[in-house]
């Protein structure tokens, strides 16, 4: 058992070299700078690679070629960073290539700001590329789950051949907290399936049958085929026909849609004989949990709901609370970007409220329990 | 019959192309077959990377690992390919507009790297799959669709900013001197470093139509007429050269490769560790 004092982004990098990141490309950007340095540092004593590009979109553009040439790659950035990636987000998406974009959250609209906590990129890392697709977006809450989460982006970018946003925040992004890993961790790793048929039969974007995604050749391993982000068909070779374009875009979005019950996951907090729930993550979830056990003390049958699985979210579990409780709130360090989901599917059974903030300030745990108070003694 | 080198080297199910009939297109894509094909490349061991345009859409017709990326993010793309595995040979295949207008920061950080790739730049003067609008390089003067009166902007010369960049190889040249090109292309491949080739192309579609250049042969006999061998091209008083332009091969020298570099950073590393 090793025991340390890891930062939030170090946890991350940990977990990104635990999960076989060989290979990645970024432009620095704070709060997600120490995922960059701690990345350069590691990556060449095991051989893999590090490559400071000239900005934001050749971090994603190269990881990308990286993952498509084999390697497991990863990037991270925080807000305006991340706008830079989403058309290259879209990218990896139509392509089916397997990629970890880590976005340590910042203030914004713009600098914003500079480096002052936000939860503003909720919906941006939903739908901030154009078009119509579905996105796997986590959002771990501690510097350990930070550490199980990045395997768990790498594994399920893998898995579904997908790009995978990891969420993170400024406040849990540079938190220091102990961290606990195993000697012997024989936490799962997964690999992309590659193909073994014949290179003639190889078809780059058909789905076996029993599979969920294509199997995916690297370059350089002997089977020629085309990469596009224009709609192709199964050869991979571009297509303007309506059916080709509607079966292979409903195909990226089902394959996501369709395995939730992979995909989604997420923490209930005292929630079993709860009345009140409050739906919280990342840094906040920690303000909205030490709010519970205050409201616990005296007397409000209050519960968390924690998605660590933002998108897609945990629509029967939010629909379910629903009909549950008689009162949902959602705490985030936004406008209301989540609440409009949470509203969205357990709106019809209960009232959601919202409370958040845009300041740059925190949320605490004092003025989550004096919203519910108020709330509850009106 | 499509000839053996089609038959080789390109995916003869996805022709005929897209480009438009007096398209420089084709010539410079031969030109970089030939050139794959007279070094005797492994095609499992060729990666061909473009952009957005109608340059970009080449790889599609070729028989090789090929990637058809974002505008502008060809370069980018191809050093993540160059990076995670050196044995390939990376070519870019990318327009002027994609290199040099959105691509243009990645196009002086590959050269400035002088990683292993060779760049391939179809340079037409004009955005040709939007219908023609002016590019970096179009002429001052000349008329795109969004320079209606004729362009206030002064082009770019980009074998002079590749070079400044830093590429360990440049060179120039036609649709018209397609050997040359051919043998240019072959030079930039076998530099170990990263290689930028400029080869002018034609769109009478466009660019021609608007700015009254004649027809497809027309303007090939224009780049015939106007380019000047680098050997003659210097020894041309300054006089002559205006309206001119020049072809061949114009920079070459030796630096250290970006991915050997980096190789030898980890196995000084590992040696340590």
């Amino acid at each position: 058992m090793t025991v340390k004092l890891m930062q939030g982004n170090e946890a991350c990098v940990a977990g990104a070299l635990k999960a076989g990141m060989k290979f990645y490309a970024g432009y620095p950007i704070t709060p997600s700078t120490e995922i960059a340095e701690l990345s350069a540092e590691a990556l060449p004593k095991v051989g893999g690679k590090f490559i400071q590009m000239e900005d934001e979109i050749g971090g994603i553009a190269a990881a990308l070629g990286g993952s498509l040439t084999g390697l497991k790659s990863m990037t991270a950035t925080s807000g305006p960073g991340f706008s830079l990636k989403q058309e290259n987000i879209g990218y990896g998406i139509i392509t089916e290539t397997p990629c970890v974009i880590v976005n340590v959250q910042r203030s914004g609209p713009s600098t914003g700001l500079p480096t002052s906590p936000a939860q503003g990129d909720i919906m941006q890392s939903r739908w901030g590329t154009h078009g119509d697709h579905s996105i796997i977006t986590l959002y771990p809450s501690s510097v350990k789950e930070i550490y199980y989460t990045t395997i768990r982006a790498f594994n399920l970018a893998e898995k579904y051949r997908t790009p995978v946003i990891l969420l993170l925040d400024e406040i849990i992004g540079h938190m220091r907290e102990k961290i606990e890993i195993p000697e012997n961790d024989d936490v799962e790793i997964i690999d992309r399936k590659k193909p073994t048929c014949d290179p003639s039969e190889y078809k780059a974007f058909k789905v076996k049958e029993g599979d969920i995604v294509p199997e995916m050749a690297a370059f350089g391993q002997g089977y020629r085929y085309h990469v596009t982000g224009l709609v192709h068909d199964e050869t991979g070779f571009p297509s303007g026909n309506e059916l080709v374009a509607d079966k292979l875009l409903n195909r990226l979005i089902d394959k996501i849609e369709g395995n939730k019950d992979d995909i989604v996951t997420y923490e209930e907090y005292l929630l079993d004989d709860a009345e009140i729930a409050i739906v919280s993550f990342g840094s906040i979830a920690r303000s909205s949990k030490t709010a519970v056990d205050t409201l616990r003390s005296q007397g409000y049958k209050v519960g968390l709901f924690r998605p660590i699985t933002i998108w897609p979210s945990p629509e029967e579990q939010l629909l379910e609370l629903g009909k549950r409780m008689k009162k949902i709130f959602v705490v985030e360090l936004n406008a209301g970007q989540y609440f409009l989901e949470v509203d969205r599917i357990a709106g019809k059974h209960v009232q959601v409220n919202k409370y958040g903030k845009i300041n740059g300030e925190i949320i605490t745990p004092e003025e989550i329990v004096a919203v519910v108070k108020e709330d509850q003694n009106a | 019959m499509p000839s053996e080198l089609v038959k080789n080297y390109f995916r003869t199910q996805n022709l005929p192309h897209i480009w438009c009939p007096g398209c420089g297109n084709g010539i410079v894509t031969r030109a970089l077959v030939k050139a794959v094909d007279s070094l005797g490349l492994d095609k499992d061991k060729v990666c061909v990377v473009s952009g957005i345009g109608c340059s970009s859409r080449a790889p599609g017709y070729l028989d090789f690992n090929t990637l058809h990326t974002t505008h502008g993010r060809a370069l980018a793309f191809a050093t993540g390919v160059k990076m995670a595995n050196p044995e390939l040979k990376v070519i870019v295949v990318t327009g002027d507009g994609d290199s040099s207008a959105i691509g243009g920061n990645h196009l002086i950080h590959a050269c400035r790297r002088n990683i292993d790739i060779t760049t391939i730049v179809f340079n037409n003067n004009t955005y040709g799959m939007t219908g023609g609008q002016f590019s970096p390089t179009t002429p001052t003067g000349d008329k795109g669709t969004t320079a209606p009166y004729g362009s206030v902007d002064p082009n770019f010369d980009l074998c002079n900013l590749a070079t400044a960049a830093g590429a360990s190889y440049v060179a120039r040249g036609t649709i018209f001197a397609a050997n040359q090109l051919e043998k240019n292309i072959i030079a930039g491949i076998q530099n170990k470093g990263f290689s930028f080739i400029e080869a002018m192309s034609t769109c009478p579609t466009y660019y021609g139509r608007k700015n009254r250049k004649g027809s497809a042969v027309d303007m090939t006999t224009y780049l015939k007429e106007n380019a000047i061998n680098k050997v003659a091209w210097d020894k041309l008083p300054e006089e002559k050269k205006e309206g001119k332009f020049v072809i061949g091969e114009l920079h070459s020298i030796e630096r250290p490769e970006y991915t050997e570099q980096y190789d030898k950073l980890i196995a000084s590393l590992r040696k340590e560790g």
